[in-house]
């Protein structure tokens, strides 16, 4: 499986995995002194699960904000579908179709269920300020009409109850699931997610479990995710890159990480007696 | 028990997003419209047009404005005063360069100017945030008083330094000047107020609102979601003072017909917005305007009942005034932080299941 060259491969519950999405090429990132990524080289193929693990500090945030265009690394280079990519503006990568959500929910607070879906469509509404103005027409039709998408995604995560409650006032784990819709709103080519299971009981984290990997066969969206859950992430997800210190040590389905010496080392530590 | 959604069946999203989903909301409302148009002009006299009607509606603009800004998208501006000073002397300046131009379109002008003028001003919220933005908005508010007080162009080289808003007619009436008529000047503004109000709620209920709302809560998130903070920040910044801006030209041309600018639109202004956004509740249409007429009637009642009704004298009035709103400011603030909107969004939550609470 560390051999990139083949186009696609065969999941062994049997999704076909296509073509790479997001390559990341020798990625390197530093803060003044401190190297946050060594580096780092792996790829995001159309259609996977991918995750990305390691220690508290290995760099697995700063490589989601990099991704996202929140970080610039000082080396290496950045294709998405194929193509290099310029550094950007996140809202300008938003554009090309990355959606992610946070380790710490960033939601809007003051806003309903719906409004902070209904956001996630922002990249999908085009009408001008002036049609915006006068509301009658080509707005309230636009709404309409992506209200319709966006009552689908509140369908699918089953969240109809909450629609016009403001999200300040729902618990956690509601939170979450509302922050997994308001991206999935924005229907991404590749979703990231940073910890989507932080600070769950295990009956949230199945929930939550079920669905990513609902999104990912339904609409057969690529997902990114980092988690700190091992059982989780072996379980769902199809490749597995494994961070320490920023750097990569290891690369490939979870068994074959499971196996990885260096990665068994950097989580259980090494014996130095 | 009358005021619930039972049997208001909603049957596309259209409807269901409307301004007033509930039926007596909706009636309420019209009602409301028809006594503003039809009943008032009628009965309406020189003292309640100059006292409280007029200015009431004026300041609504102005709250309206402030609230796109700070309560919508979450940039603090004390510049408010220094902004409708902007609208004010930019109608002076056109009133007086084209006689011929009507009024309805002076006005609207001058907020294009004001609008102009706040996105400058507006350049620096990319950069700070919060307590700083509202200190940089202040120095706006200086220099924009200073600006029209230093430079004769903008007063016309007149020796008193003061402005004076010449006879203005619309559809034959006058509107401005010494001599228009109470009715004429409160239609003329309701007019206006209505169509703003109308469109902010138009604004801040689609796409740019919401993007506007999601700087304001969560500036990081909104950016990955494909929300240009600059622009957006920019836009609001224009819509502000656009409708600030028009207030500035109302409460010049229309209500105080001279203005010496340090006293018209001191800084003093820009905090009795602040207060009336404050009062009325953040990120709210309905707040605008009460917080506006909060602060517009409650001055004239209270004065009314210290010194008309317990005969006090008019100073130990106006400080008791002082003292009651500061104290009522630190209330909301403490008790209700969205304002008297978010207690009447309350009040109707109970309503709806009155009288069985469960």
């Amino acid at each position: 499986m560390n051999d990139m060259n083949p186009d696609s491969y065969v999941t062994p519950d049997g999704r076909t995995i296509g073509g790479k999405v997001l390559e990341m090429r020798n990625i390197t990132l530093r803060f003044g002194g401190v190297v946050a990524i060594k580096n780092i080289t792996f790829d995001i193929r159309e259609g996977e699960i991918r995750a990305i693990i390691g220690p508290n500090g290995a760099g697995k945030s700063s490589m989601l904000n990099v991704i996202n265009g929140f970080y610039h690394p000082q080396e290496g280079e950045i294709y998405f579908h194929g193509e290099k990519r310029k550094p950007m503006k996140p809202y300008q990568i938003a554009k090309q179709g990355i959606a992610r959500t946070f380790q710490n929910i960033a939601l809007f607070k003051g806003m309903s269920t719906l409004d902070n879906i209904m956001t996630g469509r922002f990249n999908h509404m085009k009408t001008n300020f002036f049609l915006q103005m006068l509301w009658k027409g080509p707005a309230e039709k636009e709404e309409a009409e992506n209200r319709e998408i966006v009552e689908k995604v509140i369908d699918f995560l089953e969240i109809q109850a909450i629609r016009k409650t403001p999200v300040g006032a729902l618990p956690y784990g509601l939170q979450k699931r509302v922050e997994l819709g308001r991206a999935l709103a924005a229907q991404p080519r590749l979703l990231l997610l940073d910890e989507p299971m932080a600070g769950m009981n295990v009956e949230e984290k199945e929930d939550m479990s079920r669905f990513i990997l609902d999104v990912n066969d339904e609409f057969g969206t690529t997902i990114a995710l980092i988690e700190h859950d091992m059982g989780v992430v072996m379980d769902i997800s199809d490749r597995v890159v494994v961070m320490d210190y920023g750097k990569k040590i290891g690369d490939g389905t979870p068994d074959e990480v499971r196996n990885n010496q260096a990665v068994i080392d950097a989580y259980l530590g090494v014996d130095h007696g | 028990m009358f005021y619930r959604e039972a049997g208001d069946y909603k049957k596309s999203y259209a409807e269901d997003s409307q301004t007033f989903p509930l039926k007596l909301d909706r009636y309420a409302y019209y009602a409301l419209l028809l006594v503003a148009f039809l009943v008032v002009p009628f009965v309406i006299n020189d003292y309640w047009a100059a006292a409280v009607l007029i200015p009431f509606l004026i300041w609504s603009i102005a709250a309206l404005g402030l609230n796109i800004l700070t309560g919508y998208c979450g940039q603090v501006s004390l510049g408010t005063g220094g902004f409708m000073a902007v609208g004010a002397y930019a109608s002076y300046k056109l009133m007086t360069s084209f006689p011929e131009l009507n009024i309805l379109i002076i006005v609207l002008l001058s907020g294009v100017i004001t609008a102009g003028v706040g996105v400058i001003f507006g350049l620096p919220s990319l950069r700070i945030k919060g307590f700083y933005l509202a200190v940089a908005t202040l120095a706006a508010q200086f220099f924009l008083i200073w600006l029209f007080n230093k430079v004769p162009w903008f007063y016309n080289y007149s020796a008193s330094g003061q402005i004076t808003s010449p006879k203005r007619e619309m559809f034959g009436f006058e509107v401005t000047g010494p001599s228009a008529s109470a009715e004429a000047k409160y239609l003329f503004i309701l007019v206006l107020v209505v169509g703003l109000a109308w469109v902010a709620r138009n604004l801040t209920r689609g796409r740019i609102g919401r993007s506007w709302m999601a700087i304001r809560d969560m500036d990081i998130a909104a950016e990955i979601i494909g929300v240009n903070p600059l622009k957006t920040k920019l836009v609001a910044f224009a819509v502000s003072s656009f409708y600030i801006g028009i207030a500035g030209a109302l409460f010049f041309s229309v209500y105080l017909g001279a203005v010496e600018v340090g006293e018209a639109f001191g800084i003093l202004k820009s905090f009795l917005v602040l207060f009336m956004i404050i009062i009325g509740g953040l990120g709210s249409i309905l707040g605008s305007f009460i917080g506006a007429a909060f602060l517009v009637i409650m001055p004239v009642m209270l004065k009314n009942i210290m010194v008309g009704y317990f005969g006090w004298p008019i100073d130990l009035a106006a400080q008791t005034e002082l003292v009651i709103i500061g104290f009522l400011i630190m209330l909301t603030l403490i008790l209700e932080p969205h304002g008297v909107a978010q207690l009447w969004r309350f009040i109707k939550q109970k309503l709806r299941l009155w009288p069985f609470p469960h």
